[in-house]
């Protein structure tokens, strides 16, 4: 039984020290972006780093999350006559959930792997110790222009990826599906509300905080290396992914309370 | 200018540093010395606060540093420069942007000023016109001297060179040796000069401290180590690996 808990204990330990870290450098980040001037050129190219070149991977995310879920929705329903049903439920599934969770899944590996591979490959060559060096401090000069970046960015692309995925469910069940156009369109207005719209964007920017924090602090404490460069970014999209799928179950819970489904 | 009380620091099981006294005067060259792996480097990087010793003082002009946060360490490191062993430049910048990087971050936003400075002190490094290139397509010799220039910008009252002439040829070594005696001599900038090769301790330093097991084992005047009798640093300077010494 001792021999358990001892097994237990430091694996337990060191999670618990990890995410002291997450939240030590969480409220690092958010002292200096309100008391710290802020490296606007820096922050420019995150968002064009986070924000503009993901949008390829989001619209194909969306597009095609849309029309594939249009089908099998379609699939379902039409065998109890209700085909026509498919534009509300593609729409707030792709609002409440699909969108959030897969723009998020996909930034997680394009954006906070780069993050963490680029942040750890600065470590472990002594250019963040420069920088300590040179009296810059690497809170406010890496973490808070990718930080705000990724806050932005992420709701925006969220919005794109809920917009695309509707458009793509919209022609997947027009033309190749046979749907009355008009019942399609009417169902999906009577059914999606602005909560739904509003619980999405605010996972979005849920995420964006996970991934940004998780991918910096797994680039900030790299070691050993190419091969430790190698675990920290592996672990910034495992540790990432997992966590927006832990949290949206959550959030889920509890902004359903603010913003419940359904038209009432 | 610098002053090291009773230094600690142990990484993992080993014990790096075991009581480290040293001093540093106003103006004048120290050269660390001794075996790879003895804690040199470790030594310089508590100087900038770099690291957090176990135990011991760090004061900088009369400044306790030990104990100060990232930010409040941030005015003490304006002071003090320091070259990393490999350079440590910047990878996705030119080497001007490297150079130019602490008078950026110290808000010179005049284009033509910082051209002019950069272009002055390439000159002092010996290095005019490769402002363009990127670090990865510079020699090892090329990225300490771009390094330097980026440590000495500012123009700082006290500059650490971590290994400045290793992996270099003589020519490159005597070319950086020289440097650091022109920024004492015409700047009065005081350097401590972390190396094993003992030839660039004795064309720079005024004083020299052997660190071995984790203490000062000896400290005197370049003079006075190669006069020395004491077996441990005969070895050392005859580079014996035999160990008679031990």
């Amino acid at each position: 039984m001792v021999r358990f808990f001892n097994a237990l204990g430091a694996p337990l330990l060191s999670f618990f020290q990890y995410l002291g870290e997450l939240v030590l450098l969480a409220a690092d980040t958010f002292r200096s972006i309100f008391t710290h001037k802020l490296r606007w050129k820096l922050f420019l190219n995150q968002m064009v780093e986070i924000g503009l070149l993901s949008q390829l991977v989001v619209v194909i995310t969306g597009g095609f999350t849309g029309a594939v879920f249009a089908a099998q929705t379609f699939f379902q329903f039409n065998k109890i006559g209700m085909g026509s049903a498919t534009g509300a439920v593609v729409s707030v599934s792709i609002c409440r959930e699909l969108g959030p969770v897969l723009t998020a899944l996909m930034v997680a590996g394009r954006v906070g792997a780069a993050m963490s591979a680029e942040i750890g490959t600065m470590k472990v060559t002594e250019q963040i110790d420069a920088l300590r060096a040179l009296a810059v401090y690497p809170t406010d000069y890496l973490v808070v222009p990718r930080a705000l970046a990724m806050m932005i960015s992420m709701p925006l692309l969220v919005a794109e990826c809920i917009a695309v995925g509707i458009a793509a469910g919209y022609f997947v069940a027009i033309f190749m599906l046979d749907i009355n156009g008009t019942y399609y369109m009417a169902n999906m207005v009577k059914w999606t509300r602005s909560r739904d719209i509003i619980m999405g964007l605010s996972k979005a920017f849920c995420f964006g905080i996970l991934i940004v924090f998780i991918s910096c602090q797994k680039g900030l404490s790299a070691r050993e290396g190419a091969v430790g460069v190698g675990r920290a970014t592996t672990e910034a999209v495992v540790n990432s992914s997992l966590a927006v799928l832990i949290c949206n179950f959550f959030l889920t819970m509890l902004l359903n309370i603010i913003y419940p489904a359904g038209y009432q | 200018m610098i002053a090291v009380r009773s230094l600690a620091k142990k990484i993992g099981q080993q014990e790096i540093l075991r009581g480290v006294d040293l001093e540093v005067a106003t103006g004048e060259t120290l050269a660390i010395i001794g075996r790879s792996g003895g804690g040199k480097s470790v030594l310089l990087k508590h100087l900038v606060g770099l690291m957090t010793p176990d135990a011991g003082e760090i004061c900088i002009d009369g400044q306790n540093i030990i104990g100060m946060n990232e930010r409040q360490l941030g005015a003490i490191r304006k002071k003090v420069g320091i070259l990393f062993q490999g350079g440590a430049l910047f990878d996705s910048m030119t080497v001007e942007e490297n150079i130019a990087f602490p008078l950026r971050e110290a808000g010179e936003r005049d284009p033509k000023a910082l051209q002019a400075k950069v272009e002055e002190i390439l000159e002092v490094i010996e290095m005019e016109g490769q402002q363009d290139k990127m670090p990865e397509s510079l020699s090892g010799g090329m990225k300490k001297r771009v390094g330097l220039a980026r440590s000495i910008i500012r123009r700082p009252s006290c500059v650490l060179y971590d290994e400045p002439t290793s992996g270099l040829d003589p020519v490159v070594a005597d070319s950086i040796n020289r440097l650091i005696r022109r920024l004492q001599q015409r700047l009065g900038v005081t350097s401590v000069v972390v190396t094993h090769d003992m030839k660039s301790a004795f064309d720079v330093a005024n004083h020299v401290a052997y660190l071995h097991e984790g203490r000062i084992y000896f400290y005197g005047t370049p003079i006075e180590l190669q006069q020395t009798r004491d077996p441990i640093l005969q070895d050392f300077l005859l580079g014996r690996s035999d160990g008679r010494g031990d």
